[in-house]
């Protein structure tokens, strides 16, 4: 029998994986969608000289690399430690904090002495505030016991509600000179990504995944749930803490970027775990930043050289993964 | 050698553990028995640092539960709840695997796999290995549990209700595992029943809680007694001498 036991042991890939599709391969083809989908990008319909238009799009697709691995990853790990498959951190109004965070600044400070402020301090500085308002709020939500989908979705709501209409109340009693400033800031999109911002925001993504690349065995273990994880060691209230700070840096830095995309996180994220047929976080976390980059690249090609649209890809974004949404309300999948 | 001492617990206005002491030294199957609501659960959840505690302490080793590193507790003492489940969707041998995170931290070695694999052994449980938990019966998933729990390879084992769901074969093959961890590993074992002749025929020591409180505390010859169960249970139980077992009836 040990003998049996020791080949058994000793191979690659344990059984577990024999039942499963094999999430290597899965990841590989991945890759190589997003070199193709890259290449198209760059590439398709292109007119006039090449050393004005790759630059141009080349920018334009390390934003959207940027934007869908930050929105996939901070998905996943949202998803992770709140134990569900249907919450994202847009559902539950962390884009709408941020779009608080960015009013009260503008309200507070006036355009005027912001546009003084160097721009990274500024963004590095919301990302703060942003950090320390979500922590605070979804660390009470999550930190304690199991709570409800359902107490969650309507907490959700009527947080995202309550902060958009503070933005809301703020916005309209501004001087119309700051509100001219805060809405170039707000309503930014995937076709106007401004350079700089595009620096930080991919320095502070790839910190954010370093660090759940660094936790993802921890993070195996918190999917279990409070008393799971616990009982295995892991200091669960911490672990949570530090997974929710890494998920509000990088829901601010992608929402700084192009503005909330709600539903695009919960799309790729569940694509992920059906395609990569595990929950493991080695396998989730690149899986699901392929999958979202994929989208939004080959969504972009599909939509500008196919179909001859020119700015829809959000709009396509939010109803595929609203449908999506509902199915999976639907369904019960949550649980 | 876990340490209780003075522990208390509350909700609102009601005592749900009511200052229990108790040593469990090492070595030895401890069976806590007790009506529904006597505060079993709850105190191993204490001693399991899963719940605060409002007064008194737990020490396991010499170190108090709730100061102790949490992952140095989960390489001397694993806990089996009462209603185990997770929240991701695993397969027995991955929920088994995860057994053994407190020691490898998810660099699972050919060891790891050794233990995993005659974990699943131990519990029957090679047929579903690589079955989905949710794919299995109630006897099977309780066991898969189990597996997981005995994987964590500690010193300490806490096992709320493990018999639940499992036929009288798997019962048995149970209380004979827990007892062979006791008596040639050295394992310590406290373990919530409420069959009272299982706690009678395989334990060493019986604790009986009634109210939040321990109402008896012995070897089975001592706890075992119709005028004991009696009180613990507020119900007539009769105790025959049985092939040299002490066995309570009260069917009918
Ligand atoms: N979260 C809670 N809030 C309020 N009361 C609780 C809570 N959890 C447990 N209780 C109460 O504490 C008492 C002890 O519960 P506990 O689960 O420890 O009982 P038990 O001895 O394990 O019972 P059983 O044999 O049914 O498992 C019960 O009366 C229960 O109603
Ligand atoms: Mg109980």
């Amino acid at each position: 029998m040990s003998a049996d036991l020791a080949a058994r042991a000793g191979t690659a890939l344990p059984a577990a994986d024999r039942r499963r599709a094999r999430p290597g391969l899965a990841l590989t083809v991945l890759a190589a969608l997003v070199v193709v989908a890259a290449a198209a990008f760059l590439t398709v319909g292109a007119t006039g000289s090449w050393s004005f238009v790759l630059p141009f799009r080349a920018t334009k697709l390390a934003g959207l690399a940027v934007v869908g691995t930050a929105v996939a990853v901070a998905t996943v790990l949202f998803q992770t430690v709140t134990a569900n498959r249907i919450l994202t951190p847009s559902l539950l109004g962390m884009d709408a904090m941020f779009t608080l965070v960015q009013t009260v600044l503008v309200f507070v400070l006036g355009g005027a002495a912001l546009a003084a402020l160097p721009a990274t301090g500024m963004f590095l500085g919301q990302v703060v505030v942003m950090v320390g308002c979500a922590v605070v709020l979804f660390g009470w939500l999550f930190g304690g016991q199991r709570r409800s989908l359902h107490l969650l979705l309507l907490v959700g709501v009527v947080l995202g509600t309550l902060l958009r209409s503070a933005s809301g109340m703020l916005q309209r009693i501004m001087d119309p000179n700051e509100f001219a400033v805060l809405t170039n800031r707000l309503f930014a999109s995937f076709n106007a990504i401004d350079d700089t911002l595009l620096g930080i925001t991919a320095a502070l993504v790839a910190a954010g995944c370093a660090f759940a690349w660094h936790r993802r065995h921890v993070l195996d273990v918190l999917a279990l749930g409070r008393e799971c994880a616990t009982g295995l060691g892991v200091p669960y209230r911490r672990a949570v803490l530090e997974v929710l700070v890494v998920v509000a840096v990088l829901v601010s830095a992608s929402t700084a970027l192009v503005g909330p995309v709600t539903f695009l996180g919960l799309l790729v994220a569940n694509v992920a775990y059906v395609v990569l047929g595990t929950h493991q976080h080695r396998w989730v976390l690149p899986g699901a930043a392929l999958v979202s980059t994929l989208f939004l690249v080959a969504g972009q090609v599909v939509l500008e050289h196919a179909l001859g649209f020119d700015t829809s890809l959000g709009v396509v974004i939010e109803l595929v993964g609203g449908v999506l949404f509902l199915v999976l309300l639907v369904r019960g999948a949550a649980r | 050698m876990i340490e209780v001492r003075g522990v208390t617990k509350r909700y609102g206005a009601t005592t749900v553990v009511d200052d229990v002491s108790l040593d469990v030294p090492d070595g030895g199957l401890v069976a806590l028995i007790g009506p529904n609501g006597a505060g079993k659960s709850t105190l191993l959840s204490i001693m399991s640092r899963l719940l605060p505690a409002d007064a008194g302490t737990v020490l396991v080793d010499g170190m108090d539960v709730t100061t102790t590193r949490s992952d140095v507790l989960a390489r001397r003492l694993a806990i089996l709840r009462q209603d185990a489940h997770v929240g991701s969707r695993l397969t027995v041998r991955d929920l088994v695997t995860f057994g053994r995170y407190p020691h490898s931290k998810g660099r699972y070695t050919v060891e790891d796999r050794a233990h995993v694999e005659r974990a699943l052994d131990f519990l029957d449980l090679q047929p579903f290995a690589d079955r989905f938990l949710d794919e299995l019966s109630g006897g099977q998933r309780q066991r898969a549990f189990v597996a997981m729990v005995l994987c964590q390879d500690t010193d300490h084992v806490l096992l709320d209700e493990p018999l639940n769901n499992l036929d009288l074969r798997h019962a048995v093959g149970m209380m004979r595992l827990l007892r062979r961890a006791t008596d040639e590993l050295g394992k310590t074992v406290v373990v919530v029943l409420h069959d009272i002749n299982v706690a009678s025929c395989w334990s060493d020591r019986i604790v009986a809680m009634k109210d939040g409180r321990v109402a008896h505390d012995g070897p089975p010859a001592e706890v075992v007694r119709p005028e004991v169960l009696s009180d613990v249970y507020d119900l007539d139980v009769a105790v025959h001498e049985l092939d040299g077992q002490l066995i309570g009836t009260y069917y009918r």
